[in-house]
């Protein structure tokens, strides 16, 4: 299997898969809210609105076709969490899958967290192709046979079946937040995690669910004065101490748990210092980081704010070493954006393998990637317009200027229904899902 | 970029100076600030400030309380039921919410299109 090709310089993305309904009548249940590949990248999940979580399956490559990667089929779809009522605090509790988080592979086993606005569980994905049969008190159909009749004993031998795959919920870690879960992170040591909420994050230990540690607090003591919230966190890739998490002022704390028990003291402080000048009513707003990740090599940190992607260099803390610009055409109709709400529609991001391109999405089924060594970036558009098998995707343009080049498409005429919110790189191959209101496209680089 | 109003200098306490430089050298979310404080002229100082933030932790608030159901149920004449008071900041919603009011929460039993 071929690496992780060179930048968009030679790279070409073809359209391989599309998953959902045509249906432009968009059940709220099946609006996709999260896309996660596993460490190997042969499985794919995603989370939708109504709680239910698909896993598709990569086929291995077969020889007749070696110009393709296998294609992703579906493996096991199960319901994760149902919708709440607190009838306590009065609170409505959304079973929307917020994040999946796959756990390594440790045995023929797949395990997985999935959490929504409270509770995370884990879920163990197992297969069964082999069923016991010749039993001596039972009949094939589960009936008990008459003992009266048992006359000769037999040995019961394990026969082969069709495959089963079954997702059970192991564990249930409940209780342990008052605010909204917005992050998940599985920490390096395969045993602990992360889950941070609005104003708190807490350390679970992956077999333990009747407590948690709770690792960072910032909630005032009078919530009058309350004027940022945590937006994403993540554990450090290979440093089991360490982790970040961002805020909704554009801020990135980064914590080491040998420091203290509660680590409201941040050990560095990742900030962009603002222009004064340029302070308008929205420049906290679009400053809000809506996800934070790790690069593979845990050297860097990207983070997505409204308008733009940063890479952060872990030793430098006084600004971005590098900044994309996503739709930097949007900043002149922030006044629409809020009134529409969009300005608060939370973007995520992704690194490729080699931590060379980095991905994330807009609006109009747009996404955009941005190769760090070439310095080049791509807009792409996800749609059944260009879904034929294995046709190579055009780069769209959005026209800024007042004249319009054939093929661009204007800003007013962009689509702001259509976000790709979520994104997922493989950690190995050129192959990327992507999400759209309620289709998982699936896309992989074009192999000659 | 659309003609901006000069007219929206109002009484805002944010800082007028800026605005009145001419208008090509206005950056364009300042231009888009002025657009949405003509149409909102009651729109606080603090964009990101505690009234965003407690809207946002807010999220699933439903304020049913069995007492004023109850009570609304007896139909007590002559007698208002409570209402928020208007200088509260707490968002509490404009009416009461009862049983029939609160959206019947079902659980997906359908399965995603996704694994069709």
């Amino acid at each position: 299997m071929a690496g992780p090709g060179g930048g968009s310089n030679d790279v070409q993305w073809c359209f391989s898969q599309v998953k959902g309904s045509i249906d432009d009548d968009v059940a709220e249940a099946d609006i996709i809210s999260t896309v996660e590949f596993n460490h190997s990248g042969e499985l794919l999940a995603t989370g939708d609105k109504g709680g239910r979580v698909v896993i598709f399956q990569q086929e291995p490559e077969s020889k007749n076709q070696p110009q393709c990667r296998g294609e992703y089929n579906v493996y096991s779809t199960f319901q994760s969490h149902e919708p709440e009522f607190d009838y306590l605090k009065s609170l409505e509790i959304e079973e929307k899958i917020n994040k999946i988080r796959w756990l390594p592979q440790k045995n023929a086993a797949q395990f997985l967290l999935s959490t929504n606005d409270k509770t995370i569980k884990l879920w163990k994905i197992s297969e069964r192709d082999k069923r016991p049969e010749g039993y001596n008190l039972k009949e094939e159909d589960g009936r008990y046979r008459d003992p009266n009749s048992v006359t000769a004993l037999r040995v019961p031998v394990f026969r082969p079946m069709d495959l089963m795959v079954e997702a059970s919920p192991r564990r249930v870690f409940a209780n342990a937040h008052t605010y909204h879960i917005n992050s998940i992170s599985v920490n390096s040591d395969y045993e602990t995690y992360l889950s941070a909420d609005d104003l708190r994050i807490n350390l679970w230990h992956l077999e333990i669910t009747d407590r948690s540690f709770n690792i960072v607090d910032i909630k005032p003591a009078n919530m009058e004065e309350l004027t940022e919230v945590i937006t994403a966190a993540e554990f450090h890739p290979n440093q089991c101490n360490t982790f970040v998490y961002s805020s909704s002022k554009g801020t990135i704390r980064m914590c080491d748990m040998r420091a203290s028990a509660l680590c409201d003291k941040h050990a560095k402080l990742f900030e962009e210092p603002e222009d004064p000048n340029n302070r308008s009513f929205f420049s906290e707003i679009i400053s809000s980081i809506s996800d934070v990740k790790f690069s593979h090599s845990g050297r860097y940190m990207m983070t997505r704010d409204y308008l733009s992607v940063k890479i952060w260099d872990l030793n430098m803390e006084t600004r971005p070493v590098e900044t994309y610009q996503v739709h930097e055409y949007l900043r002149s109709k922030l006044c629409s954006l809020y009134e529409n709400d969009c300005i608060f529609d939370k973007f995520e991001c992704c690194w490729n393998g080699n931590d060379s391109v980095v991905m994330t999405g807009s609006y109009n089924n747009f996404f955009r990637m941005f190769d760090r060594g070439y310095r080049q970036d791509v807009t792409l558009e996800a749609s059944r317009e260009n879904s034929k098998p294995r046709s190579v995707l055009k780069p769209r343009k959005v026209s800024t200027g007042g004249k319009r080049k054939k093929d661009e498409i204007s800003v007013d005429s962009l689509d702001f229904n259509k976000k790709i919110l979520h994104t997922a790189w493989h950690p190995l191959d050129n192959i990327i899902a992507v999400a759209t209101t309620n289709n998982l496209y699936i896309f992989q680089e074009k192999l000659n | 970029m659309s003609g901006d109003n000069e007219e929206t200098q109002t009484t805002e306490e944010t800082a007028v100076d800026d605005k009145e430089v001419p208008e090509k050298m206005i950056s364009p979310e300042k231009s888009e600030e002025a657009k949405l404080k003509a149409r909102y002229p009651n729109l606080g100082n603090k964009p990101g400030g505690s009234d965003l933030l407690r809207k946002r932790l807010q999220k699933g608030q439903k304020y049913f309380d069995s007492g004023d159901y109850n009570m609304a149920k007896a139909k007590i004449k002559n007698k208002q039921l409570p209402t928020a008071a208007p200088e509260k900041t707490e968002i509490t919603g404009d009416h009461i919410p009862t049983p029939q009011d609160l959206p019947q929460r079902k659980p997906s039993l359908v399965a995603s299109k996704l694994a069709g």
